[in-house]
């Protein structure tokens, strides 16, 4: 039932807004075209203004991933994050999470694979993954596409949101699933 | 970021040199900066569609009427941002495309809002408290049902794939909530410290 409607709303939700804004514009007599190409022009200098930004956050984080830092940093925090109730299986989704969002996804499908959906590491690497999102990329758009450099608290702040939901995570599913 | 970035790469290269990768360290940099430009102009599609959309939905008053329905909440969030604010439409439609996990949508809604609000940033370049908090939530996912995880355990074979959705909404709170706070104390700091302190501004 609730799989159902997760599905129409997602099948449903773009369309109807692509659909269901111009039309509304038209009935309120806006000149829905010249608006749509006004604001559509500002995707390409978006798109263009944050590849510097996305390139140097890419290399950084690339580096870190092929020169075995983050493999290093596995081993490093692995006898106390198993204490605090993450298995080893799970520990890379905690520390690519925040660096890619398709590391992250792939971390996941793996777990899943590997110890079955219905595990607690398959609901551990779930919910770690849906519950937080992919730190230095939004950073790297988001201040990259306004021009700013220093990012002052944002950083620190976005990285303990994510320590947060992975916390959470592992008491919710503790709670949830045994 | 200055200094997490070259950290990043530094400790890096060492950890490569210690343990004999150095091999792979030239392909990686090209393959990842190769990516970044693929990724960017990837986006430039969806990017044009929303953003287009946006100025349609902006002279219909809908992008109005929305933030009007939000701004008890957000002039909360964000004393700073004058509530007839253009970033504060762009504010509100990144967070119902956030909600209702259109991520395509919300990226776009969202750079809007940033360039927005660094129109109206008094010292250019350095983060305001707006748009530092605004970033840290938009790090931690405000979507209701993640859409992309609940596809991956059906094709593990789950029962039922969306039976975390509760969990995930608690998890999601917790980190919404944790950035919020975070991004409120940890400005203040910032601030004591001076515009230009802390490892350039982090």
């Amino acid at each position: 039932m609730t799989r159902a409607v997760l599905e129409a709303v997602s099948a449903w939700a773009v369309p109807v807004l692509v659909a269901g804004i111009p039309l509304y514009a038209l009935l309120r007599r806006v000149k829905v075209y010249p608006a749509f190409l006004e604001g559509a022009r500002e995707g390409f200098r978006v798109g263009v203004r944050i590849i510097p930004p996305l390139v140097a956050v890419f290399v950084a984080l690339g580096l870190f991933r092929a020169s075995g830092a983050l493999e290093a940093l596995a081993a490093l925090v692995a006898p106390l994050t198993e204490r605090l109730g993450v298995p080893a299986s799970v520990l890379p989704m905690v520390l690519v999470r925040p660096l890619s969002g398709g590391a992250a996804l792939g971390v996941a499908g793996e777990v899943l694979r590997s110890e079955g959906a219905e595990s607690r590491a398959g609901y551990l690497v779930s919910v770690m993954a849906g519950s937080t999102e992919t730190t230095f990329y939004v950073l790297a758009v988001y201040f990259g596409a306004a021009g700013v450099s220093r990012y002052r608290q944002a950083l620190p702040a976005g990285l303990l949101a994510d320590l947060a939901g992975f916390a959470a995570s592992v008491a919710v599913v503790r709670a949830f699933f045994g | 970021m200055g200094f997490v970035w070259v950290l990043l790469i530094a400790s890096s290269v060492a950890v490569a040199a210690a343990r004999g990768r150095m091999g792979f360290l030239s392909g990686a940099i090209a393959d990842s900066a190769g990516r970044a430009v693929t990724l960017s102009i990837g986006l430039v599609g969806m990017l044009s569609l929303w953003l287009g959309l946006m100025k349609v939905a902006e002279r219909a008053g809908l992008v109005e009427a929305l933030a009007r329905l939000a701004r008890p909440l957000l002039c909360r969030l964000f004393p700073e941002v004058r509530a007839d604010s253009p970033a504060m439409g762009a504010m509100v439609m990144n967070l119902s495309a956030n909600l209702l996990g259109l991520g395509n949508a919300a990226t776009p809604f969202g750079v809007k809002a940033m360039e927005e609000l660094e129109k109206e940033n008094p010292n250019p370049g350095t983060a305001t408290d707006a748009q530092a908090l605004f970033c840290a939530m938009n790090t931690a996912s405000l979507q209701l049902v993640p859409a992309s995880v609940i596809a991956l355990r059906a094709a593990a074979g789950a029962r039922q794939p969306a039976d975390i959705l509760g969990a995930t909404l608690i998890a999601s709170a917790c980190a919404v909530a944790v950035a919020i706070l975070s991004a409120k104390l940890l400005g203040r700091l910032y601030r004591a410290a001076g515009p230009a302190a802390p490892g350039g501004g982090g």
